[in-house]
């Protein structure tokens, strides 16, 4: 399911050299489903830098963008100073030359769209509750990241994208809720369900944020993982046209907690 | 993992001289700038609503109260924790109607008036506390419930108590919610 996979695209993939960031991403979404704030906190992701020597031998097709090359980032199809990628690289004089590739990161425009069809999910969740008066959905669950999500009685939602084993989000929830109230809501010059572009407010959610990690315990397992799987990239380049790496796939989605820690 | 049933409010104290010397000085202002006390009563709703809409938040927060499920429910809160959270008083609650929608919350002592004798000459239809009468009005709208807010009664216009009378109106649709241009 698109919905999904774009939200694995949001978390860290599962690596143990991966740092232990416990909370991914912290969402405000208004009564209107748009997303009024958003605080990512970036991690390493799991990117791979090869320097290879002409002929490349990755067969790049239209559709597919490295991150960087040597070293400096590219900007969708064309690098910094303006060449194309596909011309620098067909030029032999270019090499040897490093390229970078990894998952892209979603860009504004997309996590907007994300957190509107999220508070769509949200309505059809709480109609499809086979509980009467339902509050909404609380907690959506993946095999490498748990979204919490709480709805205020005013109709705000405060949505944060967590490691699942970090515990404690209920109350870094509410902790969030009350940051709001004081310094978005208390600023004067703030206008309600507008995105909020307050520096206190900021501030306070990242001290808030690292008060809940620092604070939260991790469950069992959580440092030694058996044997991952490769990072997945999300992108179709093939070595010959025979073959083709395989896309990324989400392995579960919404499966209720049944190891019963936390 | 369920969320703690109480919290102990977390507010920070200030000196009510100053607030109620402030909210005068607010009054008396306008009074100089608009000749008609409708206006002024106006304007004082208006600020009140838009308080209202911002406090709602913060006692939300603050009080973790459950959702009501009844008006009466919902009238006792605001008497019993509202109030008393920034007020710092606690207003006795009757109903006025068998349909239970209208309510009055009948406040003994209003500390918005303290240093307030009686209202100025040619000012005899000015509401002084009509700023709370708008913030109750403002913050009941956020979580959905429209309501009219008067003052039925008012110590400065010679009654024994101060007497705001809030009528529940029909519930305001949820899901309607009109994009702000």
């Amino acid at each position: 399911m698109e919905l999904a996979s774009h939200l694995h695209s949001l978390i860290l993939e599962k690596s143990v050299w991966a740092a232990a960031v416990a909370i991914f991403s912290v969402y405000v979404v208004n009564k209107a489903g748009g997303l009024i704030h958003r605080l990512d906190s970036y991690a390493p992701r799991a990117e791979a830098e090869k320097t290879s020597s002409h002929p490349l031998d990755l067969l790049l097709k239209l559709h597919d963008e490295p991150l960087a090359i040597n070293g400096v980032d590219v900007n969708g199809k064309f690098m910094a100073d303006g060449k194309e990628v596909l011309g620098y690289l067909s030029n032999p004089a270019n090499y040897p030359v490093s390229i970078r590739f990894g998952r892209p990161r979603l860009t504004s425009n997309e996590k907007l769209m994300l957190a509107s069809m999220f508070h769509s999910l949200f309505a059809i969740g709480s109609q499809l509750s086979p509980e009467q008066g339902s509050s909404g959905t609380e907690m959506l669950e993946t095999d490498s990241c748990k979204l919490h999500c709480f709805q205020t009685l005013t109709g705000i939602k405060f949505a944060v994208l967590a490691n699942p084993r970090q515990a404690g989000i209920d109350s870094l929830l509410q902790k969030i809720y009350e940051i709001y109230s004081d310094f978005a809501l208390k600023n004067p010059f703030y206008s309600l369900e507008m995105p909020i572009r307050c520096e206190l407010f900021d501030q306070n959610l990242e001290l808030a944020l690292e008060v809940a990690e620092k604070a939260g315990t991790f469950g069992p397992g959580s440092q030694a993982e058996p044997a991952m799987d490769p990072p997945h990239f999300g992108i179709s380049c093939s070595r010959d046209p025979a073959v083709s790496v395989p896309m990324e796939r989400p392995t579960a989605l919404l499966v209720p907690l049944e190891m019963g820690g936390c | 993992m369920s969320r703690p049933a109480h919290r102990r409010p977390e507010y920070h104290k200030i000196n009510k001289d100053l607030f109620v010397l402030t909210y005068g000085a607010l009054v008396a202002q306008l009074c100089k700038d608009y000749e008609k006390d409708e206006d002024v009563n106006k304007y004082l709703d208006k600020m009140g609503y838009g308080i209202g809409t911002r406090l709602v938040e913060d006692f939300l927060a603050r009080s973790c109260v459950r959702r009501c499920h009844s008006y009466s429910e919902i009238i006792d809160i605001i008497a019993q924790v509202a109030f008393k959270m920034y007020l710092g008083i606690t207003p006795s609650v009757t109903c006025n109607n068998s349909s239970r929608t209208e309510f009055s919350l009948i406040l003994d002592k209003n500390p918005l008036v303290e240093f307030v004798e009686e209202l100025p000459a040619g000012r005899s239809s000015l509401c002084y506390c009509n700023l709370l009468s708008g913030i109750i009005r403002g913050a009941l709208e956020m979580v959905h419930l429209a309501a009219d807010v008067t003052f039925l009664q008012d110590t400065l216009k010679g009654d024994r108590v101060t007497e705001i009378g809030i009528t529940f109106l029909k519930k305001l649709d949820e899901k309607k919610y009109r994009r702000k241009k």
